[in-house]
């Protein structure tokens, strides 16, 4: 007989930190979409990596084989987590490495800000980390005194622009180069005033202005893509080479991670080291890509911490249809082909998610009814396409839809004005329960095509829900007659299945 | 109390409770070469030079001229210990007061590591169809410092350690080694998408494969 549990049940444990939208997706959409300078600057950006990502995805012939094995493999890992993480730390320990867990983004916050406490310094450098983003590390250090220098370019942008990611992948995509040597200019006290916009210099720019940093910290601090059950391993996927600057000079490295970035075994690696690159940065492998175990006795950093971070991660796991997003290896290919975020932008989406996974992604680590969370699942129009591009093959449209269920499920019984939807589906009811309710109605067809005007247009329709309709598009005019007057005139009166020649 | 690791492996437990199956992963997908031994190296230059790498391929009575020409204009270059010493019988190379070793007991520090200006290393494993090189630490690839901070690095490839596909390589790795994969300069595309090559790592990458090594 297996043992069994006496504890306290537990009831999901919903996540914090920056995981909310403050506000709805549409009134955060209506804002950002003002903003022309960031849809230009998106479009431009998700339509040639999405280019870019076909082309490298098309040269592979076992592509899809790679996504099923990829979507197996994160399916028996989040099934089997318990043993894996377990596993892990057995591994990861005996190399010398020390794990702490947290159960909530505070708490992983307070166990980084001790662990760099313990080091005597009030500096450590970063290597750009979802996972850091979502439970607000960096306000969190500074406010205990510690600055945080973020390294990759584009989070270094960000952070010298006291600004928000809003791609995942290319987080500072909303600026253009004016704007980011302007931000040089006026933030980094030893920059060449003669600084061009020519990226080149601008990359250049921020070499100079880390690389004092990287020799001479005492702590970095990492997220992780990927944690290896089998071995006890950690890797992190990058670009630029700040991230092996990070992992191997300082003496301290502290990497934080969400519970569900284990592999079952180190050969996975060979499945989703295709899958990564191409499907994030349309590349055939990034430039740099670090492995570590533990400790390596004389070579980089020898104490070695790992903080596994749960912060609504069960949560997720517990709803059955909606877990497989937990799969998700932040590549940012959903992003990319969504038409819905290749107009608002990152910054809509309120989380450090954004974009296809994160309208799933968030409301299930928070809980639906968490602020305005429950708007996030509404952000799409099922077409798909993130489905199609996910390289891990989560079906978002399918959890979306089901989040949405959950949203309507999380109202029901609660007492409270009828809304404008209920009225409208109140007045449909009425409308389509009979025919001559039906033939009431269409008698009022003309003052349709009066309102319509010259243009046969009805561009405004009053109330919240009809207005929002008519505030993006156009209503054509009415016909001058109903299908139902059309039909009983093309007929015998009393005919009611059969055309005039008796077909 | 509970402490956070119990607390949050209890979780799961209830999280799933339903008890999902653990599928059996499908490995349908390509494990082996399709192409000659003569595609593949061929392969792996044409994209090391796709992502800006300089590259060479040599034999190995080649080999120390190559790396002579290579670092004509070096300062001052780093090699791991095991590094074989043939590959430096050539004139310029033989005695070099510009090459410094990094040995067990004899570590340089970051900033004697950030004096010079390039580093010779050899690799584990190279993989032509990303053209990844992967170097893991062995006494002839050294510390992980040593091919970071200078800003050429001086990359030998021995034909033996090509292999096509990702698959075939990771069988010839210890993942519990310390590894780094490399596939061309670094780079970012963080301004408007425009790559840039050489951000923070070295910012030339010369890769010598040796035909008969």
């Amino acid at each position: 007989m297996s043992a069994v549990f006496v504890g306290m049940p537990s009831l999901p444990a919903y996540g914090i930190g920056n995981l909310h939208a403050t506000e709805s997706f549409p009134d955060a959409a209506h804002h950002e979409l003002a903003n022309d300078q960031m849809r230009t600057n998106l479009r431009h950006a998700t339509h040639s990596i999405r280019d870019k990502r076909l082309k490298v995805v098309g040269e592979l012939p076992d592509w899809e084989d790679l996504r099923s094995a990829g979507s197996a493999t994160k399916e028996a890992a989040m099934a089997d987590l318990p043993a894996l993480l377990e596993q892990f730390e057995a591994n990861f320990t005996a190399r010398g490495g020390i794990i702490h867990w947290a159960r909530d983004a505070e708490e992983a916050n307070r166990i980084v800000a001790s662990l760099v406490r313990e080091q005597d310094t009030e500096e450590v450098v970063k290597v750009k980390s979802m996972a850091t983003e979502e439970i607000g590390l960096n306000d969190h250090l500074a406010a205990e005194g510690i600055e945080a220098f973020e390294t990759d370019l584009a989070e270094l942008i960000v952070q010298l622009g006291h600004d928000k990611p809003s791609h995942i992948l290319v987080p500072a995509i909303h600026k253009n180069r004016s704007e980011v040597r302007e931000i040089f200019l006026r933030e980094m006290p030893d920059v060449d005033p003669e600084l061009t916009d020519d990226p080149r210099q601008l990359a250049m720019a921020a070499r100079a202005h880390l690389r004092r940093k990287f020799l001479s910290a005492k702590v970095a601090i990492s997220g992780a893509n990927f944690a290896l059950a089998d071995t006890g391993t950690l890797g992190v996927v990058e670009s630029e080479g700040n991230g092996r600057m990070c992992l191997t000079l300082p003496q301290t490295l502290i990497t934080v991670m969400g519970i569900e970035k284990l592999l079952p075994q180190a050969d996975d690696l060979e499945v989703f080291m295709q899958l990564l690159p191409r499907s994030s940065t349309g590349e055939r492998m990034n430039p740099y890509t670090s492995f570590w175990t533990g400790v390596t006795e004389d070579d980089g950093p020898q104490n070695v911490h790992l903080v596994m971070v749960d912060n609504g991660r069960t949560a997720a796991l517990s709803d059955r249809y909606g877990r497989s997003a937990l799969h998700c290896i932040r590549c940012s290919a959903c992003m990319n082909v969504c038409p819905v975020y290749e107009r608002t932008g990152g910054h809509a989406y309120g989380s450090t998610y954004p974009g296809p996974i994160g309208a799933i992604l968030s409301p299930l680590m928070t809980g639906i009814k968490a602020e305005e969370n429950n708007s996030l699942p509404y952000a799409s129009s099922l077409c798909g396409a993130c489905f199609d591009a996910c390289p891990v093959k989560i079906n978002i449209p399918e959890i979306l839809v089901h989040l949405r269920g959950e949203d309507v499920d999380s109202r029901r019984g609660k007492p409270r004005m009828p809304s404008e939807m209920d009225l409208m589906m109140k007045g449909a009811q009425w409308a389509f329960s009979s025919g001559t309710h039906l033939n009431l109605l269409e008698k009022a067809l003309p003052l349709g095509r009066l309102a319509a005007g010259r243009d046969k247009k009805i561009k405004r329709l009053p109330g919240r829900l009809a207005g929002g309709w008519t505030a993006s598009r156009d209503i054509p005019a009415p016909p001058k007659k109903s299908f139902r007057d059309w039909w009983a005139s093309e007929h015998d009166a009393g005919d009611t299945g059969t055309t005039k020649d008796g077909k | 109390m509970m402490g956070a690791r119990e607390e949050i492996l209890e979780r799961i437990t209830s999280a799933l409770a339903d008890e999902p199956a653990i599928p059996e992963v499908p490995r349908t997908y390509r494990r082996s070469a399709d192409l000659s031994e003569q595609d593949i190296e061929e392969m792996l230059v044409e994209r090391l030079e796709d992502y800006k790498a300089h590259v060479d391929v040599v034999t190995a009575a080649g080999l120390p001229g190559t790396i002579a020409t290579l670092l004509k204009e070096a300062s001052g270059y780093v090699v791991p210990h095991g590094l074989p010493e043939a590959w430096f019988d050539v004139d310029d190379l033989r005695v070099d007061d510009r090459r410094i070793t990094d040995a067990p007991g004899h570590r340089l520090s970051v900033p004697e590591l950030d004096a010079l200006s390039s580093v010779v290393t050899s690799s584990t494993v190279s993989i032509a169809e990303s053209a990844t090189i992967v170097l893991d630490g062995s006494p002839d690839q050294g510390r992980r410092a040593i091919s970071l901070v200078p800003d050429q690095h001086v990359c030998i490839v021995p034909a033996s350690s090509i292999v096509q596909i990702l698959p075939e390589a990771m069988s010839r790795l210890e993942i519990t080694r310390p590894l780094t994969w490399i596939s061309g300069p670094s780079a970012t595309s963080d301004i408007e998408l425009e790559r840039v090559e050489g951000v923070h790592g070295p910012r030339r990458l010369d890769v010598v494969i040796v035909t008969d090594l």
